[in-house]
C-alpha cells in the first residue's frame, strides 16, 4: 500500500516585499531584492514554496560607532567614509544590502542636520548598488525630521524605512506613501501590539505590501525565546489567513548580539570563555541562524565573518528538502 | 466563525416580491449589506410557493454574484434547484442541505463531490428532529461515514445539530450543545459544523439576546459556522470576541473591526 504523505496546507502566503528600484523603476539599483512570499512553515520545502531567500544587509553608521575592536578592526580606514564602507561591506564582506543607520542625527550626540544626513544616505547610494534599508537615531522628533527629509530626497530608490511604532507611525508612513518607500513598523516585543501597528499603517492607505515587521529581538542569551515565539506566532497567523501579520520580519542581529556581555568581554578577563573574537562572531551568527529558524526574512548585521556564517547556513537551508 | 447571511430568502417579503418582479436590486442590496456586516457566505434560498424553483435559484445566483464575491450557501429541499445553482457559481459554494436518509445523502455527496462545493448534513431523518445528542450523534456519524465513502474531504463536510426555538423546545439548547462537542470527536480531521442560529429564538422576546448567547456558547462547544443575522452588530461583535477568547485569532485592538472586513 502507498504511503499516503501528509502535508501541512496553508490558507495562505507570507507577504512579499521588494527592496530597491532600478533604473527602469526609477531608482539608481543595479539589484533590487524581493523577500517574504513563503507558503510555508520556515524552510519546511516539504510543505509548501519557500519563495524568496532570506537577505543580510550589514551595517554603516554615519558616525564612527562605539564597537568594540574585534568589529572595527575589518572596518580600518572607512568608519568615518560611510560610503567607502558600504563599498567594503557589498564588495568584500558580500553584504545582500546595507544598513544605514543615522546615529549622528541624534540631538544628545553629533546632532547632524537632516541635509547632513541626507547626504550620507546620498553617499552610500551613490556607492553601492543595492538596496538600502536606513533608520534614524531613534528619537521621535528628530527621527521624523530626518526620515521625511531621506524619504523626499531619495524619491523612487524603494528603501526601507524606519522605525514606525505605535505612538509615533504617522508621519513615517506618510512619508514613504507620497515617496513610494517601505516602512519597518517596530513593536516591543508583543504580537498584539505588532497586529495593531499594521492595521493602523494600512489604515493610512499604505498596502500590505511596502511593510515590514520588526518584533524586536532579543540577542542569543537575553530573550531570543521570546522573539522566537513571537514569530513563530506571526508566521503561522501567516499562513493561517492573517494578513494583518504576513508582512516579511526583519531582525536587528547586530545590534542585540553585540550588546551581550559575551560578544564583548575581553579574555584576560574571562580566560575560560575562549577567543574574544571568536565569541563574538558566533554570538552573532548563533544568533542569526536561530531567527532564520523562526522566519526571519531581512537579517541586519555588523561582523564579516558571522555574515558569512550565516550566508552559508542560508545556503544550506535554501536547498529544496521536499520529498 | 463563519457567518453566513440568512437574508436572501424568499421567506422575507422584500425577496419574495423581488423574485417576482425579478428585481435585482432587494438582492443586491442585502448582499452587499450582509458583507459590510460581517457576512463572509450568503444563504441563498427562493423560500416557500415558487413555482420553478430551479429558474428562482439561477436568477437569485446570479444577480447575487454580479455585486458580492462572496461563497454562496444554496439552500433548498430540491436538489435539482441547487444543482442549477451550482451549474453557475463562480466561486466554491456549499449546498444547504441533505438529511442523514440514504437516498438523499446518495443524491448530494457526489453533487459536492463533483462541484467542489462543501456540504450541510443536518442530523435527522424523515422522522423528524431527534431529542437528545446521542441520536443526533448517531445521524453525524452517518454523514461522518458519507463522506468518506463519497470521498468529499471532512473538512468540507459541515455538520448541523438542528437548534429548536427555545421557547418550544427549551430542553434541545443543551442537546445541541453536547452534540457539537462530540461531533468534533468522531473524525480527525474532523468536520465542521454549523447551526441555523435564529431559529433559536423563534418567537422569542428579545431575540439578539438569545441569539448571542447562544452563539458565544455554541462556540465554546466547537461552532464553525452560523447562518444568521449578519447585521445584528452585537451578534458580530459577540463572534469577533468569541474568536478572540477560543485563540483563534490573534489578539489586536480592532479585532471586531478585522472580523468585519477581513
Amino acid at each position: 500500500m502507498a504511503v499516503n504523505i501528509i502535508k501541512e496546507k496553508s490558507l495562505a502566503k507570507v507577504g512579499q516585499v521588494k527592496l530597491g528600484a532600478t533604473k527602469e523603476e526609477g531608482g539608481t539599483r543595479t539589484v533590487t531584492y524581493t523577500v517574504g512570499g513563503d507558503s510555508a512553515l520556515p524552510f519546511h520545502h516539504f510543505d509548501g514554496e519557500i519563495a524568496n531567500r532570506p537577505i543580510v544587509a550589514m551595517e554603516v553608521q554615519d558616525i564612527k560607532p562605539n564597537w568594540p575592536e574585534t568589529l572595527t578592526k575589518h572596518f580600518e580606514g572607512v568608519l568615518d567614509k560611510p560610503g567607502e564602507w558600504a563599498k567594503k561591506c557589498v564588495d568584500e564582506y558580500g553584504a545582500d544590502a546595507i544598513y544605514v543607520r543615522l546615529e549622528g542625527a541624534h540631538p544628545d550626540g553629533a546632532d547632524k542636520s537632516p541635509d547632513q544626513c541626507v547626504a550620507v544616505v546620498k553617499e552610500v547610494l551613490d556607492a553601492v548598488g543595492v538596496p538600502l534599508i536606513v533608520t534614524g537615531c531613534e528619537v521621535e522628533d528628530k527621527d521624523n525630521e530626518v526620515l521625511t527629509a531621506v524619504a523626499e530626497a531619495c524619491a523612487g530608490e524603494n528603501l526601507l524605512l524606519g522605525f514606525a511604532e505605535q505612538e509615533n507611525y504617522k508621519s513615517l508612513t506618510a512619508a514613504c506613501m507620497v515617496h513610494k518607500h517601505n516602512v519597518i513598523a517596530r513593536s516591543p516585543l508583543d504580537i498584539n501590539i505588532c497586529k495593531q501597528l499594521n492595521i493602523l499603517i494600512t489604515e493610512m492607505n499604505l498596502p500590505t505590501e511596502r511593510i515590514v515587521i520588526d518584533p524586536s529581538i532579543g540577542g542569543l542569551g537575553y530573550g531570543i525565546e521570546y522573539a522566537y515565539s513571537i514569530m513563530e506566532r506571526a508566521r503561522l497567523g501567516a499562513l493561517q489567513g492573517d494578513k494583518m501579520l504576513s508582512m516579511p520580519i526583519l531582525c536587528t542581529v547586530g545590534k542585540e548580539a553585540w550588546r551581550a556581555k559575551e560578544a564583548n568581554a575581553s579574555q584576560e578577563e574571562y580566560p575560560g570563555w575562549g577567543d574574544e573574537e571568536d565569541r563574538g562572531i558566533l554570538w552573532e551568527a548563533v544568533t542569526a541562524s536561530a531567527l532564520l529558524q523562526a522566519g526571519a526574512s531581512i537579517l541586519l548585521m555588523r561582523h564579516p565573518k558571522a555574515v558569512e556564517l550565516t550566508k552559508r547556513a542560508i545556503d544550506q537551508l535554501m536547498e529544496d528538502n521536499s520529498y | 466563525m463563519l457567518i453566513i447571511g440568512e437574508r436572501i430568502n424568499g421567506m422575507f417579503n422584500d425577496i419574495k416580491q423581488a423574485l417576482i418582479d425579478r428585481d435585482p436590486k432587494p438582492v443586491q442590496e442585502w448582499a452587499k449589506k450582509q458583507e459590510e456586516g460581517g457576512a463572509r457566505a450568503l444563504d441563498i434560498n427562493v423560500g416557500p410557493g415558487v413555482a420553478d424553483r430551479a429558474d428562482a435559484m439561477k436568477w437569485l445566483v446570479e444577480v447575487t454574484q454580479e455585486v458580492s464575491d462572496l461563497p454562496l450557501c444554496l439552500d433548498s429541499t430540491d436538489f435539482n434547484a441547487i444543482e442549477e445553482g451550482l451549474k453557475i457559481c463562480k466561486r466554491p459554494a456549499i449546498i444547504n442541505s441533505t438529511t442523514a436518509e440514504r437516498e438523499k445523502i446518495e443524491v448530494a455527496f457526489p453533487m459536492a463531490v463533483k462541484y467542489g462545493a462543501s456540504l450541510i448534513g443536518l442530523t435527522m431523518d424523515k422522522k423528524g428532529i431527534p431529542k437528545d445528542s446521542d441520536s443526533r450523534l448517531a445521524f453525524a456519524m452517518e454523514l461522518v461515514a458519507a463522506a468518506d465513502e463519497f470521498g468529499l474531504p471532512m473538512e468540507d463536510l459541515y455538520i448541523d445539530p438542528l437548534i429548536l426555538p427555545a421557547n418550544v423546545g427549551q430542553d434541545h439548547a443543551p442537546e445541541v450543545l453536547e452534540t457539537l462537542r462530540q461531533i468534533k470527536m468522531l473524525a480527525n480531521p474532523a468536520p465542521k459544523t454549523v447551526l441555523g442560529l435564529s431559529n433559536v429564538s423563534q418567537n422569542c422576546h428579545d431575540r439578539s439576546l438569545i441569539n448571542r448567547t447562544y452563539l458565544a456558547m455554541a462556540m465554546a462547544c466547537g461552532l464553525d459556522a452560523a447562518i444568521a443575522d449578519a447585521n445584528d452588530e452585537e451578534l458580530i461583535k459577540v463572534a469577533a470576541a468569541g474568536e478572540i477568547l477560543l485563540n483563534q485569532n490573534i489578539y489586536c485592538d480592532s479585532y471586531v473591526k478585522m472580523f468585519k472586513t477581513r
